[in-house]
């Protein structure tokens, strides 16, 4: 039972990277990678998504995610409408599926949606009408498929050999959707070795049986890593009782251009954005010839194409429309 | 229903633990009380005779976990039928409701409300702190005046230790035994599911085991400190059952119980983000699961209880994490017991000790028998005829309200008896 494939197994909403199989990954990723040549053109349009509307319904602000997701449906040629909600006045008013049940009254065709529960996209998905397509842009500490699928993509452009590569993930594994994503992916690709690394504070229960391997010491999980993956720190984690200071973690677990050397020496280094420098990531490391950060902001439009128009059914929509 | 019925009900299969019947046995009632077991007094003329053959009569069921929402006549008709049709002839209140049972006067008007909208026994566990705070010591000797059969804070743990010493020694000077949820407030807070792998898998907050070990270890030393008369609400980790077993292996007079559900679900059965599934304390691992069982066998958890908990609709459908934690039971309790016994867990007689022998004794109440002379709560049940719950037969009125909706069951009431009255019928 999987909610987000359809009876005949098309991809009908993504709400994480479990369950989507090797094949559909590496289709959506061919996908976007035939779009991402139009992201140069003078031109950026395709008809694919013309008369449908997005909706990006985000609970929690992220300017970046919400405007990838708004330039990749704008590029399908949807009519897009954003809503951003504050969380916390949202819980004492209108209730989740009302504001669904309104949004499907004004015939959505596609929800984007970023909320702070686990299991948020789930829940829209489970409840949406038929003709409604979900997509998880964010949902607690859960998932962050797109975010997930764009780091893929950019491995793959960089170091096709899933196989062969060892990927460490540093940073607030515990609470962060990216890493439970990117975990995800990188085993449906047949990754050779993941590694997180991270104080025991912002590490979950029982992360090994993900079948990760697990570091405390960054400078014996960096060496001959060949993808150095940063997460973000929530300013909230930084002093408190997961971690003494942000200067403590800088020391101990930042990425800095000494440390990136124990890595394998072509070793490309990313992160989701966007950085706190000097706490997760020395400036140096994410402005250097290995830092592949922006090139993911790039991917990130194709590959949000490739999911709407996956999803949505939208080749096919194209190829019956003559003229376009 | 005309009270002072004379029934004779003939070739059941009678299950009392406490007289150690397990027989087929005729049993005969005059009004309110049992007059007969075998054979009826001299001169007994039925009114109504019911045959039972191939049903087993048993004492009712008496529910340690009945959690309302309020007192308001409605909701005690409702899920007083329901409880009729689930066997279940005695409700044990719990005092985290609206409003709190923290007062004579709030314990005084549900009973009265129970007694005039509710078709079986409503009895109440009064607050062991006014309001549940843990700040100050409710009036424990009027809450027993008004007639509480123990003293609770609900799921609200009393953080300070130095209060709940108190309230424990306060509790015994008035023969109140306590009845605690064990949960460490500062490790539970935010968690909805058990911490481990799926917790990490999906994102959710966890709640370790810890969480209640800790909790279950200061109780007992205190209930050491103060002898007070402790049990142990809904123990849910095979680490607690290990200690509370130590504990009783060292003299101390300390009980247990557990939640059907526990029995026979562990995380791993939980559906991805299925609302249903957000169980307060949560579904544990399998190894958690089989130590429950175990302490269930070897007399440790000496009572199961459905922990009736309705959640609205509204409550229900929410994401995960933001949906209200609570399942409905009442009217699942015994058929999920019935199958315990069908796999061979249990034997019938301890489906009866655990249902309603031992919640009568933990609770001071003179039912959970069906000796002669005693009040005639019993309920008559088809151990084999099959059922699937569903929202209908539930007392939420909600299709989320219970994992097991939609499950093939086996065994069903057929009639329920309260002080030989007839309050469930299936025909």
């Amino acid at each position: 039972m999987n909610p987000q494939l359809d009876k005949d197994g098309n991809l009908r909403h993504l709400l994480e990277i479990e369950g989507l199989g090797r094949d559909r990954v590496v289709q959506i990723l061919d996908t976007a990678e035939s779009l991402l040549p139009l992201t140069e053109r003078a031109v950026k349009k395709l008809p694919l998504l013309r008369g449908r509307t997005v909706v990006n319904l985000f609970y929690e602000p992220s300017p970046r995610t919400r405007m990838t997701f708004e330039l990749a449906a704008k590029r399908l040629s949807a009519d897009v409408l954003n809503l951003d909600v504050d969380h916390s006045s949202a819980r004492k008013g209108e209730s989740l599926l009302d504001t669904l049940r309104n949004l499907e009254a004004m015939h959505m065709d596609m929800l984007v949606i970023r909320h702070p529960d686990s299991g948020a996209a789930h829940f829209f998905a489970t409840h949406a009408d038929p003709q409604v397509t979900v997509l998880n842009a964010g949902d607690g500490s859960h998932a962050h498929p797109t975010q997930a699928l764009l780091d893929m993509f950019t491995i793959r452009q960089h170091k096709p050999d899933f196989a062969a590569l060892t990927v460490a993930i540093v940073g607030d594994i515990a609470h962060s959707r990216v890493a439970r994503s990117q975990i995800a992916a990188l085993r449906l690709l047949g990754t050779g070795e993941i590694r997180v690394i991270a104080p025991h504070t912002l590490l979950p229960a029982d992360i090994d049986r993900l079948g990760v391997k697990v570091f405390t010491d960054i400078d014996h999980g960096l060496r001959d890593a060949d993808v150095v993956i940063t997460l973000r720190l929530q300013r909230e984690r930084m002093q408190g009782a997961d971690l003494p200071g942000s200067q403590e973690y800088f020391r101990h677990y930042g990425v800095s251009s000494e440390r990136l050397a124990l890595a394998s020496p072509d070793a490309i280094v990313m992160h989701p954005g966007p950085i706190n420098r000097g706490v997760e990531i020395a400036s140096d490391v994410a402005d250097g010839p290995q830092s592949v950060i922006l090139q993911q902001v790039t991917n990130g439009i194709a590959v949000r194409m490739a999911v709407m128009a996956l999803t949505m059914g939208g080749e096919r929509t194209a190829a019956q429309e003559p003229g376009t | 229903m005309s009270q002072g019925e004379r029934i004779a009900i003939t070739g059941g299969r009678l299950i009392d633990p406490h007289h150690a019947i397990d027989d087929s046995l005729d049993l005969f009632i005059d009004g309110e009380h049992i007059c007969g077991i075998e054979t009826p007094p001299a001169g007994f003329s039925a009114d109504r005779e019911i045959d039972a053959t191939g049903l087993w009569v048993i004492p009712g069921l008496i529910e340690l976990g009945a959690n309302l929402p309020d007192d308001q006549p409605e909701a005690l008709a409702r899920h007083t039928r329901t409880a009729a049709a689930g066997g279940i002839t005695t409700l044990c209140l719990a005092p985290d409701m609206q409003p709190c049972l923290d007062g004579p006067a709030s314990i005084e008007l549900v009973h009265a409300r129970a007694q005039r909208h509710g078709c079986v026994r409503l009895v109440t566990l009064g607050a062991l702190t006014r309001e549940l705070a843990g700040e100050q010591l409710s009036e424990l000797g009027a809450l027993r005046e008004a007639g509480c059969v123990g003293v609770s804070n609900g799921r609200q743990p009393v953080t300070d230790t130095r209060i709940m010493r108190r309230a424990m020694e306060y509790a015994a000077s008035h023969e109140l035994s306590v009845f605690v949820h064990a949960r460490d407030p500062w490790l539970t807070a935010g968690g909805c599911v058990h911490e481990g792998e799926l917790s990490t898998r999906l994102g959710l907050p966890g709640i370790p085991a810890a969480a209640e070990t800790i909790a279950v270890a200061r109780e007992l030393a205190l209930a050491e400190l103060t002898g007070a008369q402790l049990h142990f609400c809904r123990l849910s980790t095979a680490e607690s059952v290990d200690m509370v077993r130590r504990a009783r292996a060292s003299g101390l007079a300390v009980s247990a119980d557990v939640a059907i559900h526990h029995l026979l679900l562990s995380d791993s059965d939980i559906e991805p983000f299925d609302s249903r599934y957000r169980i307060d304390p949560p579904l544990r691992s399998s190894a958690d699961r089989e130590a429950l069982l175990a302490g269930l066998v070897d007399g440790v958890i000496s009572a199961v209880c459905s922990d009736h908990r309705p959640v609205s609709r509204d409550a229900r459908q929410q994401p995960f994490p933001a949906a209200g934690a609570g399942i409905a039971g009442l009217h699942t309790l015994l058929a999920l017991m019935l199958g315990l016994v069908h796999e061979g867990h249990l034997t019938p007689a301890d489906l009866v000790r655990l249902a309603s022998t031992s919640p009568a004794q933990l609770l001071g109440l003179p039912q959970g028998q069906l000796g002669n002379g005693q009040v005639a709560d019993l309920c008559l049940l088809d151990p084999l005829q099959p059922w699937t719950p569903c929202e209908a037969n539930s007392a939420e009125h909600c299709a989320l309200g219970s994992p097991f909706h939609n499950t093939p069951l086996r065994g069903r009431v057929i009639h329920t008896f309260v002080g030989g009255q007839e309050v469930y019928s299936q025909t």
